[in-house]
């Protein structure tokens, strides 16, 4: 059905026909006119401010007051390389953020295979909608329900004990969060590998099967590697969701269970150092800056 | 006469004894809002009121009757620390924010960092019966001017599950102590620092600590050393009220400190659950309502202090909070809605109780004795990530 | 196609994840009814007093009314400046268009407190009060992102062809793009309007540093969890929501992915 492009010219067409004369002559005029609202929201606002707290990074505050002094320093920045607890709750996120990115990969890949390729298009939609209607219920009453689950006489202890087995004891500690996290993010992995996994079209399965290779092979050579950009995609979310997030360890994390998150949040909504916070927002900045370098070699981009 | 001598001595016992609220190091500054005339009266309500309060502070039962007959609308934000409060107050409230339930370790650094203006005493009616100490405590009068009116106090105190604890523990060593693990919450703020402080006070008197907000190095870190021990012993730290009676009514925690209102909460809900203050005496607070330089609706804002001064008032929130009034005549009210709360909460015989409770203050360089050695408070939140890892 | 084993396999998985998905979300529709505030399991009573109180608390209603605003604008903003965005960089075949991708998906990518003090430093540096317009413009500038994906993503897939075609035939600018483009897109354009309302509606570190003293419903349920007095009314607002909403949620899966209509043919 290929058209061949043929530029006839055109017809008159009333007062539209100079614009659309010009736009078609210089198609980057229109590109460029339709790119400049949404380009001057994000460079006036959002990096406009972005820059302002990394400036910010290198100030300080009187201690007192609070108030910030504008006084150029690397204060800092040194506190953050020279204190060790820093460097534990750095890694403590990113390993965390890692692991949890690493477990709804794994969750969410038989389930998107299975509404991509095995699932009737009634069960597609009914499956793509049960995942999408948690994002509905708050994030925050959903991680609150989990307190629930997993505290000393929550669901999870009390199902054990009532089938006889030791209580598991997981309430406000590591491993909670990282269950926690695995589930709230969970939709935002399945959404992109459903997605990926829709898009491998039947006839390289069929082809590849014609040429003899069993299913697990065309599992492994055709549909996952053609299903990455949108695992990739996902898990764009999931790290840095869990990256960035002081909620979940607040309510269900421990002691010994800080992150960058919320050391940011407490000296920005409690201590008021906001020079000592933008200082540490940077880290996750640049991780995620790496991040997204990687993602976007694997054809992350396009799948998302 | 009589009444007069016993708050007379407690005002000289507070002084004296110089925990509780002077404004250390800062006598030769200047408020920046202290040339603001506040209100000659108060006009008609301007129908909103935005509040920043502790947890307890604006409950229902007196919010309710309050916006009935005043129209004033009240919209209240809790803050779970001091901190906060100051954070959500700069910039004079921001014209978004009316008053704060400040704490003495707050106070200072609104009124000096300009974000709270000075109050009229005069439109208080109730200001008359205010217990002497506290109609101008030095944590928010300065140099005769009042920048907010007191509103109750309290102290922190130790709570513990009965069924573990069959004995009131006597002292605060028991949340420090290992056959505790695993078992032990404590407040999730720096100024938990100055608890730990307090017990060593007593527990290593070599330390010579006499202030638990006025440190030396030596006296610092040995604090923080113990704090780092304790960690170990840590379920959670508990952010706000409602945390811990959660895990106390689920059996994460079964003792640490807390505020008497979780006791309350705690009881109401069943949990088997008591406090106390042990040997070594307690922290504690003294709540200010303060007006934000910015306040966009100071009518109302008036209209509300002279409401939550009044003693029927002052006693159904002390009831509620388990904390102790400051209005001399919400004794009587509290003996009317439960006999024996006057006395449990020291409501009438301030002098001595105050004198057993180290005010919450913020920690600066300047001591008492005018050396500039100790600890200011900065480095105790920096401190306090250490501790928490 | 995969054997039956393998077919079972998938099926006992997909319900196992159901499980996980939703048992969080039975337990607030359950404590809906919680006698106690304070949630512990098992539920110590069942009563129905929190839905007349949270029907009667002015404070969530307001929460909520606050809320739909801020969803709709944010919305309205994203779907203009997000579209425009998408044909834009559609269009451009020079090397800025990575960058300029690379821009788009940063409010999306870095972590909601950085994008909360950023803004929130920005409106204190220039004077602005925070207010319902600041809490639109941080919501905006995410749902922007979630547009712009699901634009492009579609305007990818549609062929050239039939624009040009249409074009061949005498229709002018505005003509192709009302009768050919727009009808393509506008399931992903539908699709992304709703994702960036869900994602306004919950959103709530970006919120907590936008918002001066007005609370949208994540901002009340947050103030609620900490307060801990009325926790069972949190939980009916969420059961309502949930209820409200899976009609549209159904819908747009039909539209999104759940019909297959973006199934790709076979290879041509």
């Amino acid at each position: 059905m290929a058209v061949e492009a043929v530029r006839r010219p055109r017809p008159k067409g009333g007062g539209a026909v100079p614009f659309a004369a010009l736009f078609w002559r210089l198609p980057w005029l229109r590109s460029l006119l339709l790119l400049t609202p949404p380009l001057a929201w994000f460079v006036v606002i959002y990096f406009a401010s972005l820059v302002l707290l990394l400036i910010t990074a290198f100030w300080t505050t009187d201690p007192f007051t609070t108030q910030v002094v504008q006084v150029w320093n690397t204060n800092n920045f040194e506190r953050i390389v020279n204190e060790p607890v820093y460097r534990d709750i750095v890694g403590r996120t990113v390993l965390l953020a890692a692991l949890v990115t690493l477990t709804d990969a794994v969750l969410a890949f038989p389930f998107a295979y299975y509404m991509a390729r095995v699932a009737s298009r009634r069960v597609q939609t009914l499956l793509f909608a049960a995942v999408l209607l948690p994002l509905w219920a708050s994030y925050l009453a959903r991680v609150y329900a989990w307190i629930l689950i997993l505290n000393h006489s929550g669901l999870l202890n009390w199902s054990l004990q009532s089938i006889g087995l030791p209580p598991a004891n997981i309430g406000y500690t590591n491993i909670a969060m990282w269950v926690v996290f695995s589930y709230i993010w969970l939709p935002f992995m399945i959404i992109p590998t459903y997605a990926a996994l829709e898009r491998v079209p039947e006839s390289l399965i069929e082809a590849s099967a014609d040429l003899g290779a069993r299913r697990w092979r065309t599992i492994r050579d055709i549909v996952l590697p053609l299903a990455l950009p949108g695992v990739v995609a996902g898990s764009i979310f999931t790290f840095s969701l869990t990256l960035g997030d002081y909620i979940t360890p607040v309510l269900v994390g421990g002691a010994g269970s800080t992150f960058i998150g919320n050391v940011v949040f407490s000296n920005i909504g409690i201590a008021n150092n906001i020079p000592f916070a933008a200082a540490l927002s940077t880290i996750p900045v640049a991780i995620m800056a790496v991040y997204l370098f990687i993602a976007q070699r694997l054809g992350a981009f396009e799948a998302l | 006469m009589k009444f007069g001598a016993v708050v007379a001595v407690a005002v000289l016992l507070a002084t004296a004894c110089g925990s509780t609220n002077t404004t250390t190091g800062t006598k030769h500054r200047v408020p920046p809002t202290a040339n603001m005339k506040p209100l000659d009266k108060v006009g008609a309500g301007e129908g909103a009121l935005n509040l920043i309060a502790w947890e307890g502070y604006v409950d229902d039962s007196w919010k309710k009757p309050f916006q009935d007959a005043t129209g004033c609308q009240v919209h209240a934000q809790y803050a779970g620390s001091s901190d906060e409060m100051v954070s959500l107050m700069q910039n004079g409230g921001g014209g978004q924010w009316d008053m704060v339930s400040a704490s003495g370790d707050a106070d200072l650094r609104l009124i000096y960092g300009g974000d709270v203006k000075p109050m009229n005493d005069k439109l208080i009616p109730d200001f008359g019966s205010f217990q002497t100490y506290f109609k101008n405590p030095g944590y928010n009068t300065i140099d005769g001017i009042h920048y907010g009116i007191s509103l109750q106090w309290g102290p922190n105190v130790l709570l513990y599950n009965t069924n573990k604890f069959k004995i009131a523990p006597t002292s605060w060593s028991a949340v420090y102590d290992p056959a505790n693990k695993g078992v032990v919450t404590a407040y999730d703020y720096p100024i938990t620092i100055a608890d730990a402080a307090l017990y060593l006070s007593k527990s290593q008197p070599s330390l010579g600590i006499k202030d638990p907000y006025e440190l030396t190095k030596k006296q610092f870190d040995a604090t923080v050393a113990l704090l780092m021990t304790q960690r170990q012993l840590i379920k959670k730290y508990w952010p706000s009220a409602s945390e811990e009676i959660s895990m106390f009514q689920n059996g994460d925690a079964f003792i640490g400190a807390a505020w008497p209102y979780q006791t309350i909460q705690l009881k109401a809900a069943g949990a088997p659950v008591a406090d106390t203050i042990p040997s070594e005496g307690a922290t504690g607070w003294g709540d200010t309502w303060m007006l934000a330089t910015k306040a966009p609706h100071p009518n109302c804002a008036y209209l509300w202090t002279q409401y939550v001064s009044t003693p029927k008032i002052q006693a159904e929130q002390a009831l509620f909070f388990g904390e102790t009034p400051v209005n001399s005549k919400a004794c009587a009210e509290m003996e009317a809605q439960s006999a024996g709360s006057c006395a449990q909460y020291h409501a009438n015989e301030p002098g001595t109780y105050i004198d057993t409770i180290h005010f919450w203050k913020t920690p600066e360089t300047t001591c008492a004795d005018g050396s500039e050695n100790c600890i200011p408070y900065d480095q105790w939140v920096s401190a306090w990530t250490t501790i928490k890892g | 196609m995969e054997s039956r084993l393998t077919q079972w396999l998938l099926r006992i998985w997909v319900v196992l994840l159901l499980l996980f998905l939703f048992i969080p979300i039975v337990l607030i529709f359950l404590y809906a009814f919680n006698t106690s505030n304070i949630q512990s399991w098992p539920i110590p009573g069942l009563t129905l007093k929190w839905f007349s109180s949270t029907f009667d608390d002015s404070d969530v209603r307001s929460s909520l009314s606050l809320s739909l605003q801020v969803g709709l604008m944010a919305t309205a903003l994203a779907l203009a400046l997000g579209s425009f965005a998408a044909f834009a960089i559609h269009r451009m075949t020079w090397f800025g268009r990575e960058v300029v991708s690379l821009m788009f998906i940063l409010p999306l990518a870095l972590p909601g407190i950085i994008t909360g003090i950023s803004l929130k430093a920005f409106f204190s540096f220039d004077g602005i009060p925070l207010s319902l317009l600041t809490i639109v413009v941080g919501h905006t500038t995410f749902c922007i992102v979630v547009v712009y994906n699901n634009v492009l993503a579609r305007l990818r897939r549609t062929q050239g062809s039939l624009i040009e075609a249409a074009m061949d035939l005498g229709a002018n600018g505005f003509q192709v793009f009302r009768d050919i483009t727009l009808p393509l897109i506008s399931t992903s354009v539908v699709a992304g309007a709703m994702l960036a309302f869900a994602l306004s509606f919950d959103e709530v570190i970006v919120t907590t540093f936008t918002a001066g003293a007005q609370n949208t419903l994540p901002l009340w349920i947050f103030g609620a969890i900490r307060l801990g007095q009325r926790l069972p009314e949190v939980n009916v607002v969420v059961s309502f929501v949930i209820l409200v909403t899976i009609i549209p949620v159904v819908i747009a899966a039909r539209l999104t992915g759940g019909g297959g209509t973006s199934r790709v043919p076979a290879a041509r």
